[in-house]
């Protein structure tokens, strides 16, 4: 595989191997748990839809963010901003007439009816696939040194030439031929970032939130301020792979999703002749 | 004809109704059980049999301490007991035990005490700090004698739900922690109803539904099996909630 992208800097062969095995199965395996964690993880936030910052928080107490209903509609606060939501988050009437009132709407959780129980169950056995899964990539990498292809050099962080990237994504200009081979500044930041950064965290937070692990590890308390401060970070990092996912969903339909896709499955990729632009 | 948006929201809706199914397969819902015993596991093998709970400053804790399931059980037995101020009321201690034990309050508010101010975290995901002040959940057992094929602690409660009496079991490495209390004080008053009156379990590395309120009777047992649904409390048996509750 080195060797394939040693020579594809020289002079691009037909195809190239773009994504190694280990990539592909962690990213088909992640595909499945990261979408069973988020929509088991609305069923779980349905059960008290108010988010606190600090060691407590109950309902008498303030709630940074809240998802909640009046007799005949839905609304989202977030500090002292209100957002009508009626129709998706806290009030919407189904698909039988039946007016439901849940924070997050049966079409976003597993399962689709409100069950706590069943919420956790999804959500406390997959965390065990998302968490072992995430040490084995980061010690597969580290072994074939495909973590250096995820961190930007010094010069890509040059505001300079970010700004150039972000300028080409805004035009949807992407590189192509060679130039695809290699991921962009903007590709690694977010990668990296996901994998270094998000995903630690979103495990972490919810160690935190376990009475039995701040037991034995009381350090995570301290480290994120609180178990009701770990649940609300747990919550952001949910919508910031949320966020990761959709624009990663984008990006792919953008640049030709079934070679995009069709690389994911056999690794393989043919690289586009390049013309002079 | 078939268009894009039909395939996305057809494809949704499959893949929904497809997690349905399989959370409706006893099968699949073994495996998902499979987590709890990983979770359990790794949870005991990390952490020391005596780590404790963190235990907050008087300033830390919450203005107010919020109740939750039974506020007040029902049951003529009970409302004659809270009526003569629990005077009449006994903890019964039995099963596998040498010297099986029936205490009044009095008795119980002689003994030696622990007073400790932890976090209550609800399986809901709120969480509220108090004081609880109350007999170590050890002291008990020790005076008792628990037999040899003693593995669990179950604990009988007041309280009915839906035709069911509600209780709760924890094992030998729970009951013989140091914050495991039985407790008659919330935030240096007696327990009120709502709490839990007279007495309430404190089972402080596990969530809120273990801590069981309304105590009546503490009973040692080598299995939980054919003790009302077999899972070892209302809500494991009810709800299908996990009998360890560390996370």
């Amino acid at each position: 595989m080195e060797a394939d992208e040693d020579k594809a800097a020289a002079e691009p062969p037909e195809t190239v191997t773009r994504h190694r095995l280990s990539t592909r199965i962690w990213h088909w395996l992640n595909a499945l748990t990261v979408f069973v964690l988020l929509m088991s993880g609305l069923m779980i936030f349905n059960a008290h839809p108010r988010l606190y910052w600090g060691e407590y928080g109950a309902n008498s107490d303030y709630a940074w963010l809240e998802i909640g209903s009046t007799a005949d509609s839905g609304y989202l606060r977030v500090g002292s901003l209100t957002l009508p939501t009626t129709g998706v988050l806290g009030h919407r009437t189904d698909w039988s007439g039946t007016v439901r009132r849940h924070a997050f709407p049966g079409w976003a959780t597993i399962p689709s009816t409100y069950s706590l129980a069943a919420g956790r169950r999804w959500h406390l056995a997959f965390a065990w696939v998302l968490a072992i899964g995430l040490i084995a990539y980061w010690i597969t990498i580290l072994a074939n040194r495909h973590w250096r292809g995820l961190l930007p050099h010094r010069a890509e962080l040059k505001p300079r030439h970010l700004w150039r990237e972000v300028a080409d994504h805004a035009r949807l200009r992407f590189p192509r031929g060679a130039a695809a081979l290699a991921y962009n500044t903007l590709q690694k930041l977010s990668y990296a970032g996901i994998l270094f950064l998000v995903l630690p965290v979103v495990i972490l937070t919810g160690l935190t939130m376990s009475p039995g692990m701040n037991a034995a590890w009381p350090w995570l308390l301290d480290l994120f301020g609180g178990r009701q401060s770990a649940r609300s970070i747990h919550f952001i990092c949910a919508f910031l792979l949320l966020g990761f996912i959709l624009v990663h969903l984008v990006m792919v339909a953008l640049t030709g999703p079934l070679r995009q896709i069709g690389a994911m499955i056999t690794g393989r990729w043919k690289v586009e002749k390049e013309q002079g632009e | 004809m078939i268009t894009r948006r039909t395939l996305i929201v057809g494809g949704a809706g499959a893949l929904l109704a497809g997690c349905d199914r399989l959370n409706s397969s006893p099968a699949f819902r073994d495996l998902l059980r499979g987590g709890e015993g990983l979770t359990m596991g790794a949870q005991r093998l990390i952490t020391s049999r005596s780590a404790m709970a963190r235990e907050y400053s008087p300033a830390q804790m919450s203005p107010v301490f919020r109740s939750n399931g039974t506020s007040n059980p029902d049951t003529p037995d009970y409302q004659r007991l809270a009526a003569g101020r629990f005077a009449d009321w006994r903890l019964t201690v039995d099963g596998l035990v040498r010297r099986p034990l029936s205490l009044s309050l009095g008795q119980i508010g002689r003994m030696p005490r622990r007073t400790q101010i932890t976090r209550h975290d609800c399986v809901e995901g709120w969480s509220a700090i108090g004081k609880w002040t109350g007999v170590p959940l050890s002291l008990l057992l020790d005076s008792a004698g628990l037999q040899g094929d003693a593995r669990y602690i179950v604990f009988h409660c007041a309280d009915r739900s839906g035709g069911r009496p509600y209780y709760e079991s924890i094992d030998l490495i729970d009951a013989f922690h140091p914050q495991t209390i039985l407790a008659w004080a919330l935030n240096d008053r007696l327990l009120p109803i709502p709490n839990g009156a007279p007495l309430r379990l404190r089972v402080e590395r596990q969530l809120g539904y273990k801590h069981a309120k309304y105590l009546m009777r503490i009973e040692a047992r080598d299995s939980l099996a054919g003790l009302h649904g077999g899972r070892g409390g209302y809500w494991e048996d009810v709800g299908d909630y996990e009998w360890y509750a560390g996370i």
